[in-house]
């Protein structure tokens, strides 16, 4: 397991997934609060590549022993890369959210998406909300 | 809204780190390390549940013994002092009210029940109770851990008075754990080696700390890994595999009913279903390729819908995704192939025989 934390060059979704925006590519991934509620990740059921995602649907599964979780894409385009990494070793999630356990490369067909998306501080308040 | 209970061990459970859920209106910890990490510590050493939540109700009396024969399905007159007994609690139409462990014990029968189920089962006894027969619900001032694995003599020995090590399964006795009067059983849920103590609610933290600190100290493990270590012995769940909708016979609980002699409500159907064959069978199912089949998911064979998961989850000891099922008969086979539709995937699969973990070195049955 990881320490919780929270980059600042990250972009947040409400359901608690990350983009990490490099040009027109994005990466996702979801971010500690996931993991920790879903607890050890056994499984993930990805995308294929060329596959088209959508801002705010579910792009793919991740699975603890106990627990299904929709990963929600933070904006729309054309899956690129896909991590078979995380399929093959899924509690790299747990341990490197933001690192060694991103999810998917998608090319953005739409990158103003972006702009409804949270940044650190809001998501963290965001977070408070939550468990208050 | 309900108030949720806490158990004795609720502050030991914190402490310990413990992620904590709402099950059956007890908040209790689903987990602490990692259901995987706690699954593999039970089969390969020993782990220690709260399981304060179940049921205890004593029925005594002159009778007691003639009127749980007539209430329960097992025959309750092959147990003698000091033994337990899986049995079940039938309604009127054979349905299940509850899967349970009696005990015969020198002053008293004991009935260890789901937590679920404490208010129906002491409602049921209750209104079938002949005068003479008393009927007490006893859950709430008793609590009781589970030791479980192979090396659980070794955590429980240097607190236990007398020793534990001679006592045959399914048998109980009074023992002094940590200062504190218990009744320890070798019962568990789990498929392993170990014991059930059982003891005042207020007492328990004592004993939790007391084998927190032995050398040989169990791993604190949750609900999950309970769960996950039942369905690999293919022992069924209330809830999951037993209700009221079913006879205990398509579970496969045949031997925990005592057909010969019947006489308990629900005892013709059940006779008739041996004899005949049922709708459907419980089967034990392992996926073989990647995925976790959940409770709901269909069994599919040829395009057809032949059954039902009840239970599911990635089995922690095999690696792969582990079921159990209800399917036809003609598909209940050992070994039989089939497909489970995982949220529209069909995922092939097959039956396995149970249970799906060979602890035959260490044998043990359930409560």
């Amino acid at each position: 397991m990881s320490d919780e934390t929270y980059p600042g060059d990250l972009r947040y979704h409400p359901e608690h997934d990350w983009a990490r925006v490099d040009g027109d590519v994005a990466t996702f991934g979801v971010t500690w609060f996931a993991q920790d509620a879903l607890g050890e990740v056994v499984y993930y059921d990805p995308p294929a590549v060329g596959d088209t995602v959508t801002a705010g649907s579910s792009y793919g599964e991740l699975e603890s022993v106990k627990a299904v979780s929709d990963i929600i894409a933070p904006a729309s385009g054309e899956v690129v890369e896909v991590n078979d990494a995380v399929s093959d070793t899924p509690e790299l999630v747990n341990g490197d959210p933001y690192g060694g356990g991103w999810l998917i490369k998608v090319r953005l067909s739409d990158p103003a998406e972006l702009d409804g998306l949270m940044d650190e501080a809001a998501y963290r308040a965001y977070l408070a909300g939550l468990n208050g | 809204m309900t108030e949720l209970q806490r158990t004795s061990l609720f502050d030991a459970h914190v402490a310990a780190g413990a992620k904590i859920v709402d099950f059956a209106g007890w908040e209790m910890p689903v987990e602490y390390e990692g259901v995987r990490a706690e699954h593999l510590a039970v089969r390969s050493t020993c782990g220690l549940f709260d399981v304060s939540h179940m049921g205890q109700i004593d029925v005594t009396g002159h009778g007691a013994r003639e009127f749980l024969q007539s209430v329960l399905t097992n025959d309750i007159t092959r147990i003698g002092p000091g033994q337990a007994q899986y049995t079940l609690l039938p309604d009127d139409n054979g349905g299940v009210i509850d899967d349970l462990l009696a005990y015969a014990l020198l002053d008293r029968f004991l009935l260890v029940v789901n937590a679920s189920n404490i208010a129906p089962c002491v409602e049921r006894v209750t209104s079938l109770a002949p005068a003479g027969v008393t009927v007490v619900n006893r859950s709430p001032e008793v609590a009781m851990l589970a030791l479980q694995g192979p090396t659980w003599a070794k955590a429980l020995t240097p607190i236990s008075s007398p020793e534990p090590f001679s006592l045959p399964y399914m048998e109980a006795t009074e023992a002094t754990v940590a200062g504190v009067p218990c009744l320890v059983a070798r019962t568990g849920y789990t498929g392993e080696p170990g014991v059930e103590i059982m003891c005042p609610a207020e007492a328990a933290p004592a004993i939790w700390d007391a084998l927190m600190a032995v050398p040989d100290a169990p791993v604190p493990a949750g609900l999950a890994a309970r769960d996950t270590l039942r369905l690999e012995m293919g022992y069924p769940l209330y809830g999951n595999e037993l209700g009221r909708d079913r006879s205990p016979i398509s579970a496969g609980l045949k031997w925990a009913c005592d057909l010969k002699h019947g006489g308990f409500p629900g005892a013709e159907r059940m006779q008739r279903e041996a004899e005949d064959g049922t709708p459907d069978r419980l089967v034990g199912i392992v996926l073989t390729e990647k995925g976790i089949p959940r409770g709901g998911c269909a069994v599919m064979a040829d395009g057809q819908q032949v059954g039902t998961v009840t239970s599911g989850t990635l089995s922690p000891s095999l690696g792969v995704g582990a079921a159990l099922a209800y399917v036809s008969p003609d598909h209940a086979h050992v070994g039989a192939k089939l497909s489970i539709d995982v949220r529209g995937k069909e995922k092939s699969a097959e039956v396995t025989s149970l249970p799906m973990v060979d602890t035959s070195p260490r044998k043990e049955h359930h409560s």
